[in-house]
């Protein structure tokens, strides 16, 4: 991290250079998730070459191609990279705002929350795939609310809110494990499927919500991102810089909530994506502050990999991709609190 | 003395202010005017109020009675970015990010001026530069913060409220945690910039004697209450110190600067008196 900070010495080259390195970053991870999706899109039990896959984007390919590029697979690679990028973000928000790596949706319980919301449906309603998508949001949605209202204390701060969100989400757990044991054989199974977080069998009725929802929320997120930044100086101090504190947290918090709750309708609990991604961009691109779309390009790119990886990695058996991005981020966090630890952090 | 200009309004002043977190009344009814191009210096025993008192004056603290008025208008109603153009604050807690170095942290300070269109201009850049340059920091700024001393922190904290370029400057316990060589500095610091630029400055300390040598204008706060101000010269005796601080003492000339200088009686003395220690555990305890 030293070297690069070298370039943070000459006038006009102070922000200049910092932000070449970080719209580099971005730029190559905006490539590396749409490769990946290229590759995705190319896999499985009927391959098709990339070159012809970007001709059938473009909508040059034949019939046959056309139907399961466009109808088939290219929708599941989108809600892939929404469901990674809402997760990036709405995983960098909320730890940025909690000045801490653990304060991130997984840890937090958003994830169960939005469990919770859809065991409801698949148990105790046996709903459809959309009833089950709209209560993960609202289970997701009222355990955000809960979260804040519980963490309020003159404004939400660090600790106080991982250790709620840890209450929290230990009583949902509970909750999640209490209605898998009511629910018969069936109802369970899919349940399951459910909670390890799946792309399959996504198509573009589960695209175009998330896209809208992230076509409203990037912007807005993205143009408070300068106010958050100053935020990780402590409230005082952006409060003294004009930064006006509650308004801004709450803003991005309700952003981040969406994100990720919606993201868990769409997808099930993918988990680790939001904890990981942010601490990744954040060492790619060795600059302070919450590094949002780096984080958003980030979080694409991991979901898109993991799948893949979850389709072609194990021989002809297919994975849900919450099992992938379950071992790599649970590897990951575990080598993080390692070197926390070492530079005597935690 | 001569730069307490009562016959002027005074740019940031607060009338008859009520201060209170949640229930607890920390002060009532308090007005304060901050003499304009004045070096203020608020004092008090613990839990007087005087940190309570500069978080109103820098609008972190919204009175539940009274408003705090700057430049003619009530300061909660200004928009936060143009009081953040006028006033600035150096407060106790701040929170260096990660990974962070001392010209990024510096340039931080512009946040004010900048706008998502116009994030980092010339003037910016210069700005930061003569800000880290007066503060001595200069050197340091490809350093990451967290490697810095104490000292240089806070020195690196105050270049960052410089770059705000604000003609107020409110300082909460600026010289806490130093040692005795850095607080001079960082007062020496203060008296510069008030001085050479005619800054209003207005600091909260502990030290009394840093107070009296420092200061242009000296507000001595007890429960809440300005028991008095004025120049230190005029109002620092042992008497007053005794009132506010419950401490008997000598005050004598400062053989440096001739500035008061408040010398605490000798154990057996205050013990002998017997008020005098009962008196400071009762004010502590409040």
């Amino acid at each position: 991290m030293k070297t690069t900070n070298r370039a943070v010495r000459t006038p006009g080259g102070l922000s200049v250079r910092l932000d070449v390195r970080a719209f580099t970053v971005v730029l190559l991870l905006l490539v590396a998730a749409l490769a990946a999706s290229v590759v995705l899109i190319g896999t499985g039990d009927f391959p098709i070459p990339a070159a012809d896959v970007l001709r059938t984007l473009f909508g040059e390919g034949n019939a046959g191609q056309e139907f399961i590029v466009n109808e088939l697979r290219l929708p599941r690679v989108l809600v892939g990279l929404l469901v990674g990028a809402s997760l990036g973000l709405g995983g960098a928000l909320f730890q940025s705002i909690s000045r801490n790596p653990l304060g991130s949706p997984d840890v937090l319980g958003l994830g169960q929350g939005a469990t919770a919301g859809a065991l409801t449906m698949i148990v105790l309603f046996s709903g459809s795939a959309n009833q089950v998508a709209l209560g993960a949001l609202v289970g997701g949605l009222v355990t955000g609310l809960a979260i804040y209202v519980l963490a309020w204390k003159r404004g939400v701060h660090g600790y106080r809110l991982v250790l709620v969100g840890i209450g929290v989400s230990a009583i949902v757990t509970a909750v999640n494990g209490y209605l898998l044991t009511k629910s018969d054989i069936v109802d369970a199974a899919r349940a399951v499927v459910w909670m390890t977080g799946s792309l399959d069998g996504r198509d573009w009725a589960q695209v175009w919500p998330l896209l809208g929802l992230c076509a409203v929320l990037v912007p807005l997120v993205l143009s408070n991102a300068r106010g958050l930044r100053m935020m990780e100086m402590g409230d005082d101090v952006s409060y003294a810089l004009g930064v006006r504190v509650e308004r801004v947290r709450l803003l991005l918090m309700v952003a981040a909530v969406l994100l990720t709750a919606s993201a868990t309708a769409a997808a099930g609990p993918v988990s680790f994506v939001a904890l990981t991604a942010p601490q990744l961009a954040r060492r790619l691109t060795r600059a302070p502050g919450p590094n949002l779309p780096a984080s958003l390009c980030m979080g694409a790119a991991l979901l898109v990999v993991a799948d893949w990886l979850s389709q072609r990695a194990f021989g002809a058996e297919q994975l849900p991709v919450g099992v992938v991005t379950g071992v790599l981020g649970g590897a990951y966090l575990l080598w993080l609190l390692v070197t926390e630890r070492k530079a005597g952090r935690i | 003395m001569s730069k307490n200009r009562r016959s002027t309004v005074n740019r940031l002043s607060a009338e008859n202010v009520t201060l209170a977190y949640d229930q607890r009344v920390i002060a009532e009814q308090l007005s304060v005017e901050i003499p304009d191009n004045s070096f203020t210096v608020i004092v008090g025993p613990n839990a007087c109020g005087k940190s309570t008192l500069l978080r109103a004056l820098s609008r972190m603290l919204k009175p539940s009675e009274g408003r705090v008025v700057l430049d003619g208008q009530t300061i909660q109603s200004m928009p936060a970015k143009k009081v953040a153009r006028t006033l600035g604050l150096l407060p106790q807690s701040s929170i260096a990010p990660d990974g962070i170095t001392v010209g990024d942290l510096v340039g931080r300070g512009r946040y004010p001026h900048q706008g998502i269109l116009r994030q980092w201009s010339t003037e910016d850049e210069r700005v930061v530069q003569e800000s880290m340059r007066q503060t001595g920091v200069a050197e340091l700024a490809d350093r990451y913060v967290d490697e810095l001393s104490g000292g240089q922190r806070q020195r690196v904290w105050i270049a960052m409220a410089l770059a705000q370029q604000t003609p107020l400057l409110l300082l909460d316990e600026p010289t806490t945690f130093l040692d005795i060589q850095h607080q001079i500095d960082v007062l020496d610091l203060c008296a510069e910039l008030h001085e050479e630029q005619g800054r209003t400055l207005v600091a909260v300390l502990h030290d009394l004697n840093h107070a009296a040598r420092y200061a242009t204008h000296l507000i001595a706060l007890r429960e809440g209450r300005i028991i008095a101000e004025g120049a230190p010269k005029d109002i620092v005796t042992a008497g007053l110190v005794e009132e506010v601080f419950g401490l008997r003492c000598q005050v004598i000339d400062d053989p440096e600067t001739g500035t008061p200088l408040v010398v605490p009686a000798a154990r057996k003395a205050r013990v002998g008196a017997g008020t005098g220690a009962g008196k400071a555990a009762a004010t502590e305890a409040s």
